[in-house]
C-alpha cells in the first residue's frame, strides 16, 4: 500500500491490493476484512451450507425438493418480522410488540375477508389494509419513543401485552376465523409454474446485474476507484447461483410444485429495504442515528422523524409476516403471535450480524438468519428430534453467532486506533 | 484586513435560570483571521458559541454578520449563513465512512432521494486534498478506524466543505497527541489562509499561541480584554484568564470599548 494519502480514490489506481493478483489478494483481502471486524456473510453462508449437507446426511426426506419448498413458506412469515427487526436494531432500538402487531394484522385481514360479516373486502384491499393499520400503531408506539422518551424496550413491551390482549378479546368467542379469501391464502400456498419460475430467477439475475453495472458506470463517470471487480463477478455468479438453483430444486418438488410465491415476495422485501437502507437519505441518516444520535442531530437530520418511521416499518413488516404465517394455516386463533415468533424474528436479525447496540447490520442478515432458523429447525424435524432439542440448538447457533461477531468487533476497535 | 469584522457580537446576554452565563459579552472575527476565545471553565466560551451556532439563542444582544443583522434561531440557520461549527465530541458517526460522514444530513441525491454515492466520494477527495490531508488512506473507511486526528481532520473538512465563511473549532485538540495535534493546528492555520474566519476555543494556550492572530478572554461571562498575539504573552492572558477585571459593567455607558485592543 502506497503512503501517500489519497491515491486511493483517483481514478486510475484502482484499489491497493489490485496489484497482487489471484489468491494472494483474495487472501490479502480476507484477512484485511477479518482484521477490521468486518467478516461478511462468509460466516453465515458457510454455515447454512453445513447445515445443509449435515441434515442431507441425517435425514432422508431432508433435500428434497418438497421439503425445500417447506423451508422457504415456513421462513416467509419470520423473514418479514426479522426485515423490520433490523432497521429498529440499526437505531439501537427494539420492538418487542411485532409478533402481536402480526397478529393484528392478521386478525385485520381475517375479519375484513371473513364473507357475511357485513364489512366484507376485497382480499388484496384487506391485506393493504392490515399493513397500514399496523403502520398506524408503529406510528403510535414511535411516537411516544421519539417524543415522550419512553425507552423502547418498555413501550413495545406494553404493546406487546396490549396487542396481545386485543386478539384475546376479539377471538375469545369464536376461537378462530377461517381465511377463505384466495388472494390472501395465495401469500403462502401459490406457487408459480416452471417457466414462471425460471422467469423470475431471470429477472432477479438481470436486475441484479444492472444496478452492479449502473454503479460501475456511475463511479467511471466521477473517476472514482470501482471496488475489486473478482469480487463483483463472484458476487453476480452467485446470486445467479442462489436464484436458479432455487427454482431448479423448487420444480423438482411434487406436491406442492414450483417456486413458491411466499418466496418471491421475501426476495421482493429484501430487495426493497436494502435499496431503502443503503441507497437512499433515509437509510443513511437511520445508520447516522444509530451510530450517533447527537452527531446525526447536529447535522440537521430530523431525529424524531426518523424512529417514527423506522418504528412504522417494523410494524407494517410484522404484518406482511403475519400475514403471510395466517395464510399459511389459512385461519387466525387466540394462540396467533405467541411462541417463538418474536424470538425467532430478533434472533434471525442477530445472527445474521445486526448489532444491538445501533448503526451495524445489514436487511440482509435478517434474510440469511432466518433461512438459518429455518433450515435448523426444519432439519432436526425431519431427522425426528424433538420441539426441546430444536430450542436448544437454536440458541448454540444464536450465542455462536453473537459470539463471533462480538469477537470480530474487538478486533476491528484494536486495528483502528 | 478586512475593515467591518465577519461576525459582531455585541451586548450578548444569556442566563440559565439564575445562572447568568453571559452578561453582555463583545466578540468579534474578522475573514482571515485565526481568533481564539479562551477562559476558565464556565467563562461562557461554549455558551457563546452555541448562540452564534443557533443551538442556544441569547436573551439579549444583537449579533452582526457581514455588518447585518442576524437572528439565529437553529442550526440551519447558522449553515445557511456560512457559519460551521466543530464541536469538541466531534459529531462524527464512527460507524459511517469518511464520505458518509462528510455528507450526513446534506447528502446529495435525485428525485427519489437515492444517494449519488460516486459525487460525493469524489467531492470528499477534493475537499480533503484541498485541505492537504493527506492522511487518511480511504475515505471509505469507517471513522472508527481513523485516528484522533484525522477524525479531527474530517470534522473540520466537513466544516468547511459548505462553503462557509466561519468555522468554529471547540477544542480542536482536546485528547490528540502531539504530532497529531500539529496536525491539526496546521490545518487550523490554512483555514485562515484559504481565506475564512476561525474561531478556536482552547484551554490549551499553547495551541492559541500557535494559530491565533487575536485572542479574545472571557471571565466569568464577562469580557477581560482582546489581545493580538504578536504584542501578548502567555503570562499576561493567563493572568486575564483567572484574575482579569471585567471590561465593562453592565449598565454603566462609556465602558463598552475599553479593551486592551480597538
Amino acid at each position: 500500500m502506497s503512503a501517500s494519502g489519497l491515491d486511493v480514490v483517483t481514478p486510475d489506481q484502482g484499489a491497493p491490493d489490485e496489484e497482487l493478483h489471484g489468491l494472494a489478494a483474495v487472501y490479502r483481502r480476507a484477512l484485511i476484512n477479518v482484521k477490521s471486524g468486518n467478516l461478511g456473510v462468509l460466516p453465515i453462508v458457510l454455515g447454512l451450507v453445513f447445515i445443509v449437507v449435515f441434515f442431507s446426511f441425517k435425514a432422508t426426506n431432508f433435500f428434497t425438493g418438497n421439503n425445500f419448498d417447506n423451508i422457504i413458506v415456513q421462513m416467509a412469515g419470520d423473514a418479514m418480522l426479522a426485515f423490520g427487526v433490523v432497521f429498529v436494531l440499526l437505531l439501537g432500538e427494539i420492538d418487542l410488540s411485532i409478533s402481536y402487531v402480526a397478529g393484528i394484522g392478521a386478525l385485520v385481514v381475517a375479519e375484513l375477508q371473513l364473507p357475511g360479516s357485513g364489512h366484507q373486502i376485497n382480499g388484496l384491499l384487506a391485506m393493504v389494509a392490515a399493513v397500514v393499520v399496523c403502520a398506524l400503531i408503529g406510528a403510535a408506539q414511535g411516537s411516544i419513543v421519539a417524543f415522550v422518551g419512553v425507552p423502547s424496550f418498555v413501550v413495545t413491551l406494553a404493546g406487546f401485552m396490549i396487542w396481545q390482549g386485543v386478539i384475546l378479546q376479539k377471538l375469545e368467542q369464536p376461537g378462530s376465523i377461517i381465511i377463505q379469501d384466495r388472494w390472501i391464502n395465495y401469500t403462502a400456498s401459490y406457487y408459480f409454474s416452471n417457466i414462471a419460475g425460471w422467469l423470475i430467477a431471470g429477472i432477479i439475475t438481470a436486475v441484479y446485474a444492472l444496478t452492479v453495472l449502473g454503479g460501475v458506470l456511475g463511479k467511471r463517470r466521477a473517476g472514482v476507484a470501482i471496488g475489486r471487480p473478482w469480487l463483483v463477478a463472484a458476487k453476480l455468479v452467485g446470486i445467479a447461483g442462489a436464484a436458479f438453483g432455487t427454482v431448479a430444486i423448487s420444480n423438482h418438488a411434487q406436491v406442492p410444485h414450483g417456486l413458491p410465491l411466499a418466496g418471491v415476495l421475501v426476495v421482493f422485501f429484501l430487495v426493497v429495504l436494502t435499496f431503502l437502507a443503503k441507497r437512499t437519505t433515509f437509510g443513511r441518516h437511520v445508520y447516522a442515528v444509530g451510530g450517533n444520535a447527537e452527531a446525526a442531530r447536529r447535522a440537521g437530520i430530523n431525529v424524531p422523524r426518523i424512529r417514527i418511521l423506522v418504528f412504522m416499518i417494523s410494524s407494517a413488516m410484522a404484518a406482511v409476516g403475519g400475514i403471510i404465517l395466517a395464510a399459511n394455516v389459512n385461519s387466525v386463533d387466540l394462540n396467533f403471535g405467541g411462541g417463538t415468533l418474536l424470538l425467532n424474528a430478533i434472533a434471525a436479525a442477530v445472527i445474521g450480524g445486526v448489532s444491538l447496540f445501533g448503526g451495524r447490520g445489514e436487511v440482509r442478515a435478517a434474510f440469511l438468519g432466518a433461512l438459518v432458523i429455518a433450515t435448523v429447525s426444519n432439519g432436526l424435524n425431519t431427522a425426528g428430534y424433538a420441539t426441546g432439542i430444536i430450542y436448544m440448538v437454536t440458541g448454540v447457533i444464536l450465542l455462536f453467532a453473537v459470539t463471533l461477531d462480538t469477537i470480530a468487533r474487538r478486533l476491528q476497535v484494536r486495528s483502528g486506533r | 484586513m478586512n475593515e467591518t469584522p465577519l461576525l459582531q457580537l455585541r451586548n450578548i446576554t444569556k442566563s440559565f435560570g439564575s445562572v447568568q452565563a453571559l452578561s453582555d459579552v463583545d466578540f468579534e472575527v474578522r475573514t482571515g483571521e485565526v481568533m481564539a476565545l479562551v477562559g476558565d471553565n464556565g467563562a461562557g466560551k461554549s455558551t457563546l458559541v452555541k448562540c452564534v451556532a443557533g443551538t442556544h439563542s441569547a436573551d439579549s444582544g444583537e449579533i452582526l454578520f457581514e455588518g447585518e443583522e442576524v437572528h439565529i434561531h437553529g442550526p440551519k440557520d447558522a449553515a445557511n449563513l456560512g457559519i460551521e461549527v466543530v464541536y469538541q465530541d466531534l459529531a462524527l458517526c464512527d460507524n459511517l465512512d469518511v464520505v458518509q460522514n462528510m455528507y450526513l444530513g446534506r447528502e446529495t441525491h435525485d428525485w427519489l432521494q437515492r444517494l449519488k454515492e460516486p459525487i460525493m466520494e469524489q467531492k470528499t477527495a477534493e475537499t480533503l486534498k484541498s485541505l492537504a490531508v493527506t492522511t487518511i488512506n480511504s475515505v471509505r473507511q469507517p471513522v472508527a478506524t481513523l485516528s484522533g486526528g484525522q477524525r479531527q481532520s474530517v470534522a473540520v473538512a466537513k466544516a468547511v466543505q459548505w462553503n462557509s465563511k466561519l468555522v468554529i473549532l471547540d477544542e480542536p485538540t482536546a485528547a490528540l497527541g502531539v504530532a497529531q495535534t500539529e496536525q491539526v493546528l496546521a490545518l487550523v492555520r490554512r483555514l485562515a489562509e484559504q481565506g475564512l474566519a476561525v474561531v478556536i476555543i482552547s484551554h490549551n494556550l499553547h495551541d492559541v499561541f500557535e494559530t491565533a492572530t487575536r485572542i479574545t478572554v472571557l471571565r466569568l461571562g464577562r469580557n477581560v480584554g482582546v489581545y493580538e498575539r504578536a504584542r501578548t504573552t502567555q503570562e499576561e492572558v493567563v493572568h486575564a484568564i483567572t484574575a482579569g477585571v471585567p471590561t465593562k459593567v453592565s449598565g454603566i455607558p462609556g465602558t463598552a470599548h475599553a479593551g486592551a485592543t480597538a
